[in-house]
C-alpha cells in the first residue's frame, strides 16, 4: 500500500502541540471539559468528534488560545518563532466582513498587522488556492455558501500558519457542497503540509478526512477512545463508497455510541 | 358561488411589476394635483378670504414676492439646522463610542443622556432662551432632539458585532483602535446611518421649536419665526409659503440622507441591496 505522501507524515516525534489535563468550567457552572489530553503531531489531520456540547469546540478555543483553560497547560512545541503563535482558524459560519471585499477579507490578518505593502501576492495566491481568483471583487453577499467557506479557508490559510484549525466549518452547507470542499480540504492539506484540527460532529466526515480520530463524551468533555484511520491519501469518491470507508464508519460510530452511553451514566 | 382558494403560486410578498416604477412617481404627483384643484375650486366658490384660507396660487404669488425675507428665514433656519445635525452626529457617534469604550463613563452618564430626551424640547427652549444667547440656544434645541437617536443607534450598531469576528480580530493581535475603527464602527454603520435618518428630521424641528419659543418672546429671524410673526400680522398667505418651505426643506434633509445611505451600504447591506425577484 502506498504510503501517505510526505506532507502528512505518521502521528510521532514530539507533538506540535498538547493539551495536558485542560479542563474548562463556566462561571454558570457549566463543565465544559474535564481532564483533556491532547496530543496534535506535526503534519497530522486529527478530528475531534462528540455530540453537541461535549467541548469539542472549547477545546479548539483553547488551542487558539481565545478562551483560557480553568485548569491544566497548553504546550507549544517550540519552533524558535516569536511573537503570536501562527494560527489559522476557520469557524462554522464563514464570519467575513460584509462590508469588505473577498479580497479585503483575506486580506485583514495583514492589515491588522500593518503588512499590507507585502500582501497582495500572498493574498492573490490564497484565492488562487481555493479556486476564487475570479471573485477578489466580490462582496460576500453575492457569493454560494461554499463559495464564503472558500474564503474562509483563503483567510486561514493566508498567513501560512503551521496548524489549521476548522470548527464545524462545513456542517452548515449541503451535502454536494460538503463532499466538494472535504475533497479541496484535503488537496490543500497535502499539498501545503499543514497540520490540522477538525471538529465535526459527523462520524462520515471525520473518518473521509482524518487520519485520527478523537472520540469525545458529552458533558463534561474527555477523550473516550481514539481511532486510526489507516487508509491512505489521496481519498477521493472511491474510497467515500469503499467497504474499508463503511468499516470505519462502523467503528466510530460504535465508539460514539459507547461514548454517549458512559457520559450519561456518570451524568 | 364561493371564491376560488388563494393559488399558492402567487407570492404574498410585494413584487416589483414593470410598471410600479413610474406609478410611484407619477401617483403622489396626481393627488397633489388633484388636491390643489380642490383647494383652489373651494376657496373660489365659497369665496374665502385670503386671511382665512389662501388659495394655492396666492401662497405661490406670495411665495414670489416675499422671496427675498423667505430666502433669508430660510437661510437661518438650515444654518441653524445644519449646525445642530452635525453637532448631533459628532455628539451622538462620540457619546457612543466613549461609552463603548468605557463601561463607567456610560454608567454616569447615559441616564441623563435619556432623560434629555424624554423631556419635552418645548419645555425646555423657553428656559434655554433666558440662559443662552438666542442663536445658541436655538442651536442646542436642534442638538438636543437629534443627538439621542443617533446615540442610541450607535450604541446599538457598535453592540451587535458579530462574535467570531471579535474572535478573529483576537486571534490576528489587533489593537483596540484597530477593533473599533475595523471592526466596530464598520458595523455600527448600517445603524449610524438609520440614526441620521432620524436625527435630520428631528434637528429640523428642534430649531423650528426653539424659534418658535424665541418668536413668542418677540425676536428671531428663522423660517418658524417668520410663521409667528405673519400670525399676528393676519398674513396667512406667507404663513402658508413659509410652512411650505419648512416642508420642502424636511423632504430635501430626508432624501440627501436617504441617498448618502444607499451610496455607502448599496454593495454590502442587505437593506440597500436591490433583489431580483
Amino acid at each position: 500500500m502506498p504510503q501517505t505522501s510526505a506532507a502528512s507524515p505518521s502521528a510521532s516525534g514530539s507533538p506540535i502541540v498538547a493539551l495536558r489535563d485542560v479542563g474548562k468550567s463556566f462561571a454558570n457552572g457549566v463543565v465544559a471539559l474535564d481532564r483533556l489530553d491532547l496530543d496534535v503531531h506535526p503534519g497530522e489531520f486529527v478530528s475531534l468528534v462528540g455530540p453537541s456540547g461535549c467541548g469539542k469546540s472549547t477545546a479548539l478555543r483553547i488551542i487558539a488560545g481565545l478562551s483560557a483553560p480553568s485548569r491544566g497547560t497548553v504546550e507549544w512545541a517550540d519552533d524558535g518563532e516569536a511573537g503570536p503563535r501562527r494560527i489559522g482558524f476557520v469557524f462554522q459560519e464563514p464570519t467575513l466582513m460584509p462590508w469588505a471585499t473577498v479580497a479585503d477579507n483575506v486580506r485583514l490578518p495583514f492589515k491588522l498587522k500593518g503588512a499590507t505593502a507585502t500582501a497582495q501576492p500572498r493574498v492573490e495566491a490564497a484565492l488562487a488556492r481555493v479556486g476564487l481568483s475570479d471573485f477578489a471583487d466580490s462582496y460576500p453577499r453575492e457569493l454560494s455558501g461554499g463559495m464564503k467557506m472558500r474564503t474562509s479557508i483563503a483567510r486561514a490559510l493566508v498567513t501560512e500558519p503551521k496548524l489549521l484549525l476548522m470548527d464545524e466549518p462545513f456542517a452548515a452547507l449541503d451535502e454536494i457542497t460538503r463532499f466538494r470542499l472535504n475533497n479541496d480540504l484535503l488537496g490543500l492539506w497535502q499539498s501545503l503540509g499543514k497540520t490540522v484540527v477538525f471538529v465535526t460532529h459527523s462520524v462520515f466526515e471525520s473518518v473521509y478526512l482524518s487520519q485520527r480520530i478523537v472520540v469525545m463524551t458529552p458533558r463534561p468533555g474527555r477523550i473516550f477512545t481514539e481511532l486510526v484511520v489507516d487508509a491512505s491519501y489521496p481519498r477521493d469518491e472511491r474510497f467515500r463508497t469503499s467497504a474499508e470507508y463503511a468499516g470505519y464508519c462502523r467503528q466510530a460510530s460504535e465508539a460514539l455510541s459507547s461514548a454517549m452511553i458512559s457520559g450519561a451514566d456518570e451524568a | 358561488m364561493s371564491a376560488p382558494p388563494p393559488r399558492i403560486d402567487e407570492a404574498p410578498a410585494r413584487i416589483e411589476r414593470p410598471l410600479d416604477r413610474p406609478l410611484r412617481v407619477l401617483l403622489p404627483i396626481a393627488v397633489l394635483a388633484l388636491g390643489l384643484i380642490l383647494w383652489e375650486g373651494v376657496v373660489r366658490l365659497y369665496g374665502i378670504p385670503p386671511y382665512v384660507l389662501p388659495s394655492p396660487g396666492l401662497v405661490l404669488s406670495t411665495l414670489v414676492s416675499d422671496w427675498g425675507v423667505l430666502l433669508s428665514s430660510l437661510v437661518v433656519t438650515l444654518v441653524t439646522t445644519l449646525e445642530g445635525f452635525a453637532l448631533a452626529v459628532i455628539g451622538g457617534v462620540g457619546l457612543a463610542v466613549l461609552f463603548n469604550q468605557s463601561r463607567l463613563i456610560e454608567y454616569s452618564l447615559y441616564p441623563y443622556a435619556v432623560i434629555l430626551q424624554v423631556t419635552p424640547i418645548v419645555a425646555i427652549a423657553p428656559l434655554l432662551l433666558i440662559y443662552l444667547p438666542q442663536q445658541l440656544a436655538v442651536l442646542a434645541c436642534a442638538w438636543i432632539v437629534a443627538f439621542f437617536p443617533v446615540l442610541a443607534n450607535t450604541t446599538l450598531g457598535l453592540n451587535s458585532v458579530d462574535h467570531n469576528l471579535s474572535d478573529l480580530f483576537r486571534l490576528y493581535g489587533a489593537t483596540r483602535g484597530q477593533v473599533l475603527w475595523e471592526l466596530k464602527l464598520k458595523a455600527a454603520l448600517p445603524y449610524i446611518l438609520a440614526g441620521l435618518k432620524i436625527a435630520g428630521g428631528l434637528s429640523l424641528i428642534g430649531a423650528v421649536v426653539a424659534e418658535i419659543a424665541a418668536g413668542s418672546a418677540g425676536s428671531g429671524s428663522g423660517l418658524a419665526y417668520r410663521i409667528m410673526e405673519s400670525a399676528y400680522r393676519l398674513n396667512i398667505p406667507r404663513m402658508f409659503a413659509a410652512l411650505f418651505l419648512l416642508s420642502v426643506s424636511g423632504i430635501v434633509i430626508f432624501f440627501t440622507l436617504s441617498f448618502l445611505s444607499h451610496l455607502l451600504l448599496r454593495r454590502w447591506h442587505e437593506s440597500a441591496v436591490a433583489r431580483e425577484v
